[in-house]
């Protein structure tokens, strides 16, 4: 039984005991097998919830959701074969040594002996812990703790990897260390799911990008056409020696493609006398750099500085959940 | 990473997750078996020390008492031992470690996660018995006294108690919160320990038949009174009375699949939500 889909979730409803509200209201979404699918959302949009249905440890209260093919409700024992976690608190077992936390994960996983043995050797060297494999996980920093429950989830040979926000507490170091590993972890052909409101992070990593809010999805894209989705997101910002700017303005704004040309008032500590600001707003701004500047020459001005400006995934994302605390 | 495991059946996948959790479990008991031995047996051995030797020495109870009590400190020893076993890990894994997620996520049904930890519990509560025994036999000296023709009824015995308190225990574990624990432990421990004929024998509460009633709802009593009937030997010909085996373990063996039932209901209520 096979599924081109890694995962699929259909019309998913998840309401707890006891609440007014759904915490996953309808969800929908499909990651193909491969892919590295990004969950974006405030806390309490529903993102730990819908892991939580993936990997069988919340009951779905309406809708459908599978892994590979596999029924999350009906299919458990095959979901569980097939699928990793990496939690976002560390759940390693303490009264076990660091390499039989990785051998007894994989003897629950049915992995003969000698093969999990192997595994094991190989992936604490991978991850620099192999030094460190008879220490107690009680001892390892938070980094290391991090590094060893991914070691623990591939230890199995899972088909789908979830990561619920994977770097949140890691400094900078291990967060790096960390993407380079999901991504060469992808180029094997993982499929990975993660869950994260670090927007640089997703925009690293994703192929694709759910931004939830209220437990519901908003919009579901490549990194790149999200950034799309503010009005006027795309643009070239200019700084030009001009005696004449309103002159500027007018040709910048008969440039093709250009929706909106704004002189940026010069105020602050950057200010130049004599230097104007300007943006101007483009589907396909980055085209226009070598146009513009003709314009600027042709007007006899001098160019100072241009800059293609594109909307940054923060900016999409509070343009969609709004700015207010939660 | 190309998935090749379908053809292993999940009745398989299943029975080896258990066995590797079990094994898990084995190697950590294992590892902390001096300890385990400490905790389990502290209080039996001063129970056994003082009321089974210095009391009777100095008068204060009858020579006859020592052959009543050993039983009760065997049923007691069992049922601690499996209890906590459970109970006081539990608590701390469900509330914050959750260290048990990762055997949640082996392929094998939720339930046979808290069967292997009944499981577990009831092992090392038939070790805990069994070891009274021997030390028994070193504190007590010329009074240990254990009649040999019931071996049986004594192996099944043991085994009812150490499952009665698995079953308590997991029960407990997943019904109490990581901040009530001292507060229900004594809520419960004291009551437990004091009601359940492991210091008396029950037919002997007949002239305060309240009391009486009140040592049926443990089930401490049960064992202790089916451990007594195994263990203890005629005097002069007479059998010591007790309450009637068969109740004892009709009793037990509805209690422990009650208890056993509720315990994982209430157990999959806090691993899947």
């Amino acid at each position: 039984m096979t599924s081109e889909q890694a995962i699929s979730v259909r019309n998913l409803i998840k309401r707890y005991p006891q609440s007014s509200s759904n915490a996953v209201d309808g969800v929908s979404f499909e990651v193909e097998r491969g892919g590295i699918f990004g969950l974006l959302g405030p806390n309490g949009a529903g993102k730990t919830t819908i892991i939580g249905v993936l990997t069988t440890a919340v009951i779905p209260t309406g809708g459908e959701a599978s892994i590979t093919g596999f029924d999350v409700v009906r299919e458990q024992i095959r979901v569980k074969q097939h699928i990793a976690v990496v939690p976002q608190r560390p759940n390693l077992d303490r009264s076990l040594l660091v390499r039989e936390i990785l051998t007894f994960h994989a003897a629950y996983h049915g992995v003969p002996r000698r093969e999990r043995e192997a595994h094991a050797d190989q992936l604490l060297k991978e991850l620099g812990l192999y030094e460190r494999r008879n220490e107690k996980a009680d001892r390892y920093s938070g980094g290391m703790s991090q590094r060893l429950m991914i070691a623990r989830a591939l230890m199995h040979k899972p088909d789908v990897l979830f990561l619920d926000e994977p770097t949140n507490n890691l400094d900078p170091q291990s967060r790096l260390f960390l993407w380079e590993r999901i991504r060469a972890l992808n180029e094997q052909g993982l499929t990975i799911l993660l869950t994260t409101h670090d927007m640089d992070e997703a925009d690293q990593l994703c192929q694709r990008i759910a931004i939830m809010d209220l437990g519901r999805i908003l919009v579901n894209d490549t990194p790149a056409e999200l950034k799309k989705l503010i009005p006027g997101g795309n643009s070239l910002e200019l700084h030009v020696e001009t005696a004449e700017p309103a002159v500027l303005v007018e040709r910048f704004g008969a440039l093709p493609g250009v929706s909106k040309v704004e002189e940026v008032p010069n105020t602050g500590a950057e200010a130049e006398p004599g230097v104007t600001s300007f943006h101007v707003f483009a589907a396909e701004a980055g085209a226009l750099v070598g146009a513009a500047a003709q314009a600027i020459l042709e007007a006899g001005a001098r160019v100072r500085d241009i800059r293609v400006r594109q909307a940054t995934l923060e900016e999409v994302f509070i343009y969609l959940t709004g700015k207010h605390l939660r | 990473m190309i998935t090749t495991r379908y053809e292993t059946s999940r009745t398989r996948l299943a029975l080896g997750a258990f066995v590797a959790t079990l094994h898990r479990d084995l190697v950590v008991t294992g590892r902390e078996f001096v300890q385990f031995l400490v905790t389990a047996l502290m209080q039996p051995i001063f129970f056994l020390f003082i009321f089974g030797k210095i009391l009777p020495s100095i008068g204060l109870a009858a020579q006859g008492f020592t052959a009543l009590l050993l039983p009760g400190i065997v049923a007691l020893s069992s049922m601690l031992a499996s209890l906590q076993g459970v109970t006081l890990p539990l608590v701390l894994d469900l509330g914050f470690a959750r260290e048990i997620d990762d055997r949640l996520l082996a392929p094998l049904p939720a339930w046979m996660v808290a069967a292997e930890k009944l499981l577990l519990a009831s092992v090392r509560g038939t070790i805990a018995g069994l070891t009274i025994f021997p030390i028994g036999f070193l504190i007590l000296g010329n009074t240990f006294a254990v009649r040999t023709d019931r071996l049986g009824t004594l192996a099944l015995m043991i085994l009812l108690t150490a499952a009665t308190g698995a079953v308590i225990g997991l029960l407990m574990g997943t019904i109490i919160k990581p901040e009530q624990i001292s507060l229900m432990f004594t809520l419960i421990f004291t009551p437990l320990i004091f009601t359940g004929c492991t210091y008396y024998p029950w037919p002997a509460l007949n002239h305060i038949r309240w009391f009486q009633a009140i040592t049926m709802i443990n089930p401490l009593t049960y064992c202790s009174e089916g451990l007594r009937y195994a263990m203890v030997p005629p005097v002069g010909g007479h059998q010591i009375p007790t309450m009637g085996i068969g109740w004892v373990i009709v009793a037990l063996i509805v209690g422990i699949g009650l208890c056993g039932f509720a315990g994982t209901r209430t157990f999959l209520k806090r691993v899947v939500s």
